[in-house]
């Protein structure tokens, strides 16, 4: 396939996890430079913390775990508030929700600079949020503390290299991560070295099938992609017959055409030996909706409870937070909590390393923060192949495997780490087992 | 082989299509309505079968339940909802008659309006009660089961909606043609003033249509729930999709809906053939083309309302 150019496939990167079919355009959007420039300001005793969530819309799931943390936090700041240079601060948390929309996003980062003046802003989930949020944060010089997006798609916005950021300060694992990891873990299975593609015609598709091809040639896998699909496509038997014979499938498919993808694969005998499904596969939901079939299916995992890590917070263990959350909740844990967690550590951390809540005080800390949190050791400016406000955390392969004698109402699927090469201190599982 | 595949695979496609496309295909027949909040409906019925199924039901018993709920939904929204908007066309239409049609057109799209307000009001509220994760009705291995047909494996789910989809066409054209609640309601369709002097009450008729085209639409929700994952929003390609295989078949056609479905799913899986990434724009091309070489469909109503 002839693709035209890096920068396209940058720029298609940018909706990298996001399951919006319908994405908008990637505009900061709204009133850039309006009002009171210079954000922060308020009472001096107050940490005011502006976060930009997605609790409604098509990345809802992401935000699920954000609702929960946030509200623990309020609980644990309010017993425990913050002391820079011995004074104790009070913590105040505002939350906006960003309905998954990227326009939105800028929008209710400005209200938060702007009228609710709050001291630094926090976002997560998906490159379509973290971008306007940062730029917005950048235009009114508010320090902005983002995740769960890679960072080639939140530091590449125009053209092909890294923005130039001064007050966004981003951590997360890269798409040369997920390739390496997704490469360990078909090389545990034998197989025949041919991988097929499964890659809809949508930003993430072209991004993974413009660069995946290469990334996993060095290790003798060779990605055949008869061509991206249109999301909402109800056939997938022109697919299967060109990936008969492959013992690999990778894809980045939204959640309901794997469905009807990986059902009529079954329908028409194609049974590749591993399957790796990012996207599709992140939460526990996606794959029990897969009935018995979702049994086996390998994803990247970039949060796991048994990661020996620890909350600088809380002191609770990454075990402690997920058991606590399913305790609370009722739901199985997902990855973006630890996550979310970490963001309000790193903030504490910064504040605390700044001395103060003025905003180019908390920048000048965080460019050289080195922070151990729940979701691992945290520091920016230490790696040279990353800009200098990214920040690499670790990041596993993973397996969902099904518990078919669980009983009524625990959770069926258990996502077991099976890949470590990336992340040695994070313990395996077990190996790939090959799909039966 | 990978064409015949292609195309046995189309034909199996269509069928789902085809029961999607049942209920529109009815409503439009008997009254003239685009009803646009059918995609939503499905889902609206694959949602609350799930949630049958969740509190531990067989899925057989959820959707006996389910879709004379269904039915009886249809008879009220046609009562409440649509009967009043289609008053207002007769009463523009009518005054507008007269006066030589000045205020006409916005009556007519009164009922079209009313419908559009319906799906957007329900994907809302569905999002609300559901969140906007994707969901699926449990079906255990039945829906990745396949079975040998001869050299060919084609999925027994399919299979199941294809013949469960000409059932249901088959039964509501018997319906229509061989009983009296039938025949009354061809007259209504035909020309509701007439029907009315014979005694016909076409408001009752109509809601009796709608009840019928959302007990299909329901079980085709089902359907549409164990062979894909849903969410609030998938109502528009449903709706999409019905909506193309009703005008390839022809307006208020119902066997010419099963064709409709048939020929959009058939020309899906052979454009995908051709090259993956053409699917489903070889089916928008085939809708196209019968839009402008045979407006009225491939099997369209023989005498015209």
């Amino acid at each position: 396939m002839v693709r035209n150019g890096r920068s396209l496939n940058v720029r298609a990167a940018v909706a990298w996890a996001s399951t919006a079919a319908l994405a908008g355009a990637l505009t900061g959007c709204g009133d850039v430079g309006g009002g009171s420039v210079g954000g922060g300001g308020g009472d001096d005793d107050v940490l005011k913390i502006g976060f930009v969530s997605t609790e409604t819309g098509s990345s809802a799931p992401f935000g699920e775990a954000n609702t929960y943390v946030i509200e623990s936090m309020e609980q644990w700041f309010a017993e425990h508030p913050v002391t820079v240079d011995g004074a104790e601060l009070s913590v105040e948390i505002v939350v906006k929700d960003s309905q998954s929309d990227s326009a939105r996003a800028g929008e209710v980062a400005a209200e938060l600079i702007n009228s609710d003046g709050v001291d630094l802003v926090l976002t997560s989930s998906t490159p379509d949020i973290t971008n306007p949020v940062s730029e917005q944060c950048e235009a009114n010089s508010v320090p902005c503390i983002s995740t769960v997006a890679p960072w080639q798609p939140f530091a590449i916005r125009d053209g092909d290299q890294p923005a130039d950021l001064k007050y966004s300060y981003h951590a997360f694992w890269g798409l040369e991560d997920v390739s390496a990891v997704y490469a360990d873990m078909w090389g545990q299975v034998e197989n025949n070295g041919k991988a097929a593609g499964l890659f809809p015609n949508d930003p993430d598709g072209q991004a993974w099938s413009a660069n995946f091809p290469a990334l996993t040639e060095d290790t003798g896998v060779t990605i055949d992609d008869p061509g991206l699909y249109p999301n909402g496509t109800q056939d997938f038997s022109a697919q299967l017959s060109a990936f008969e014979g492959h013992d690999i499938l990778v894809g980045v498919p939204i959640p309901p055409d794997f469905t009807t993808f990986w059902q009529q694969a079954g329908q028409q005998g194609y049974q590749p030996k591993v399957a790796t499904i990012g996207k599709a596969l992140l939460f526990p939901s996606s794959v029990e909706a897969l009935g018995n079939a979702g049994d086996g299916l390998t994803s990247e995992v970039w949060w796991h409870p048994t990661a020996p890590f620890t909350s600088s917070l809380t002191g609770q263990t990454a075990q402690e937070l997920a058991d606590q959350y399913e305790t609370d909740t009722g739901k199985q844990w997902t990855q973006p909590l630890g996550f979310a967690e970490a963001l309000f550590e790193i903030t504490v951390a910064a504040v605390q390393e700044a001395g103060s809540t003025d905003p180019d005080a908390i920048t000048g800390a965080l460019s050289t923060l080195e922070v151990s949190t729940v979701v691992g050791d945290i520091a920016w400016g230490a790696d040279d192949s990353v800009p200098p406000y990214v920040a690499k955390t670790p990041l596993v392969g993973g397996q969902w495997r099904l518990d078919e004698g669980a009983d009524e109402g625990t959770h069926p699927y258990e996502l077991v780490v099976v890949s470590n090469t990336l992340a040695p201190e994070i313990p395996t599982g077990g190996e790939v087992e090959p799909l039966r | 082989m990978d064409w015949l595949n292609a195309g046995v695979q189309g034909v199996l496609l269509g069928g789902q299509y085809a029961l999607l496309a049942c209920g529109l295909s009815l409503i439009f027949g008997v009254m003239r309505i685009v009803n646009l909040a059918h995609g939503v409906l499905a889902v609206l019925a694959a949602y609350l079968s799930l949630f049958l199924v969740q509190q531990g039901l067989p899925l057989w018993l959820a959707v006996v339940v389910v879709v004379p709920v269904f039915a009886a939904l249809g008879y009220a929204v046609q009562r409440g909802l649509f009967n009043p908007a289609l008053a207002q066309v007769r009463a523009r239409g009518a005054g507008g008659d007269s006066r030589g049609g000045g205020s006409r057109g916005a009556g007519e799209l009164a009922p079209l309006l009313v419908s559009f307000g319906v799906a957007v009001a329900l994907t809302s509220l569905l999002q609300e009660v559901f969140s906007a994760d994707t969901r699926r009705i449990p079906t255990g291995d039945l829906a990745s089961a396949g079975v040998p047909l001869g050299p060919l494996s084609v999925g027994l789910l399919p299979l199941i909606t294809l013949v469960v989809a000409v059932a249901v066409i088959a039964g509501v054209q018997l319906f229509l043609a061989r009983t009296p609640t039938g025949r009354a309601m061809r007259a209504v369709a035909d020309d509701p003033g007439a029907a009315a002097l014979t005694g016909v009450d076409p408001r009752h008729m109509y809601a009796v249509a709608t009840a019928v085209a959302f007990a299909t639409l329901a079980l085709a929700g089902v359907f549409v729930g164990m062979s894909t994952q849903f969410s609030p929003g998938y109502g528009d390609l449903v709706l999409l999709f019905a909506f193309e295989a009703v005008i390839i078949g022809g307006l208020g056609s119902l066997w010419g809906t099963l064709a409709g479905g048939v020929v959009l799913g058939v020309a899906q899986t052979i454009g995908a053939q051709i090259d993956p990434q053409s699917g489903v724009l070889a089916g928008h091309l085939v809708f196209l083309a019968v839009l402008v070489v045979r407006p009225g469909g491939l099997l369209p109503r023989s005498v015209p309302a």
